[in-house]
C-alpha cells in the first residue's frame, strides 16, 4: 500500500467519524454536550481540510495512485 | 324487602360513600403513613363495615362517626400545609438514630426503636455493619433514612475524580410493536427515521416490544422473538474507537515523513485529535 492510499484510508475514518459526530450533534438536547459535540467537530473538520491538502500533494507526487 | 337485599343495598351506598370520603381525606396518606393516618384508615374501615353489617344501633350514628373522621383528618391535613406547628403534632418529627458515626440511645428509646429494630432497618438499607453509618435518621413514616460515610459510599464517576456526559433520559418510542408518535416528536424524530433504524438493525416493526431511544439518539431493542438477538447500538463506541485510530496513524505519518512541513502537519493533527478525545471521552464512552 503507498503512503498515499493510507492517508486516503484515515481521511475517510476520520470522515466518518465527523459524520458520527454530526449525527450527535442533531439529537442532542442537552445545551453543554451540544456545545463541546459541535467544538470538537469543528476540531476534526480542520484535520480534514488539513489532510485533504497533504493528499493533494501527495498525489501530485504520484500521480499513477491517484482516486480511489 | 328481604334481610340480604337492606345488607346489599347499604353495602354497596358505603362503598360508593367510603370511596369519595378518601379522596376527600387527600392522596398523602398512602404515600406516608404515620401511625395518626393508621388510626384514621381503620376507623374509617371498621365503621364502615360496622354499619354494613347494621350492628351499629343507628345507621345514621355512623354515618357521622364516617363525617367526623373524613373531615377533621381533611381539616387537620390542611391546617398542617399552612402551620408547621401543627405538622410537628400530626406528623411528628424526624429522629436522631446515629449522628457521627455513633448510635444515640436516649433516641432510640423515645422512638421505642430496640437495638435488633435498628440493625434491621439498617439491613433493609443494605448496611450491614452500624459502623459504616455517619447518620440515621428515623422518618415520621417509620423507616430509617441512613446516610453512609463518605468512603463507604458506591463510587461516582465525581468521587473517582473523572467526568461523565450528560444524559437525558431515554423516550419509549415503541410499546407491543406500536410506534408512540408523541416521545419520537419529542426527540425531534419521526415515524421514518424510526422505520431506517429498524432496517438497519434488520427488525421488522411488528416484531418490536419495547424500544427506547437514547439521548444520543441510538436505538434500544427489544424484541418479542427471544432466540433473536437484537443488535446493540455500538455508534458511539465506534467513534471513539475510530479517533483513536486515526490519531494514530497520524503519528505514524509524522514519524515516516521527511518533508518537514508534512511533519509539522501531521504533529497538530495529532494534537487536535487527542484533545478531540479527551473532551468526547466523558461523551462517548461513560
Amino acid at each position: 500500500m503507498t503512503v498515499g492510499a493510507q492517508v486516503k484510508q484515515t481521511l475517510a475514518g476520520l470522515k466518518g467519524a465527523r459524520a458520527a459526530l454530526e449525527n450527535f450533534v442533531a439529537v442532542e438536547e442537552n445545551p453543554e454536550a451540544k456545545a463541546v459535540l459541535s467544538r470538537n467537530l469543528h476540531k476534526v473538520g480542520r484535520v480534514i481540510a488539513d489532510m485533504e491538502k497533504r493528499l493533494a500533494v501527495l498525489e501530485f507526487e504520484e500521480p499513477q495512485y491517484k482516486g480511489f | 324487602m328481604p334481610d340480604w337485599f337492606s345488607v346489599l343495598l347499604r353495602s354497596a351506598g358505603l362503598f360508593a360513600l367510603t370511596l369519595f370520603l378518601a379522596r376527600l381525606i387527600g392522596k398523602r396518606q398512602t404515600a406516608r403513613m404515620t401511625f395518626f393516618d393508621l388510626v384514621t384508615c381503620m376507623v374509617i374501615g371498621v365503621t364502615a363495615a360496622v354499619i354494613s353489617l347494621n350492628l351499629a344501633g343507628n345507621p345514621a350514628d355512623g354515618l357521622i362517626v364516617l363525617a367526623v373522621w373524613t373531615l377533621f383528618p381533611a381539616l387537620i391535613y390542611v391546617l398542617a400545609m399552612k402551620f408547621k406547628a401543627v405538622r410537628d403534632i400530626v406528623q411528628g418529627k424526624e429522629t436522631v438514630l446515629i449522628n457521627h458515626g455513633k448510635v444515640l440511645e436516649d433516641k432510640l428509646l423515645e422512638a421505642r426503636l430496640t437495638p435488633e429494630d435498628l440493625l434491621s432497618q439498617l439491613r433493609r438499607k443494605n448496611v450491614f455493619n452500624f459502623a459504616d453509618v455517619e447518620f440515621a435518621v428515623l422518618e415520621p413514616g417509620g423507616d430509617v433514612s441512613v446516610l453512609l460515610k463518605k468512603d463507604r459510599r458506591p463510587l461516582t464517576a465525581r468521587a473517582a475524580g473523572l467526568s461523565a456526559g450528560q444524559e437525558s433520559a431515554p423516550q419509549t418510542v415503541m410499546l407491543d410493536g406500536i410506534i408512540m408518535d408523541e416521545p419520537l416528536a419529542a426527540m425531534g424524530l419521526n415515524r421514518g427515521w424510526l422505520h431506517a433504524e429498524l432496517e438497519k438493525a434488520g427488525v421488522a416493526p411488528e416484531n418490536v416490544f419495547i424500544a427506547q431511544v437514547d439521548s444520543a439518539g441510538q436505538l434500544y431493542l427489544d424484541l418479542f422473538d427471544d432466540a433473536v438477538q437484537a443488535p446493540k447500538p455500538k455508534v458511539k463506541e465506534l467513534t471513539f474507537a475510530t479517533l483513536k485510530k486515526c490519531q494514530a496513524d497520524c503519528e505514524l505519518y509524522a514519524l515516516s515523513t521527511k518533508q518537514p512541513e508534512a511533519k509539522k502537519m501531521y504533529g497538530k493533527s495529532v494534537e487536535t485529535l487527542s484533545e478531540v478525545i479527551r473532551e468526547l471521552e466523558p461523551l462517548l464512552k461513560r
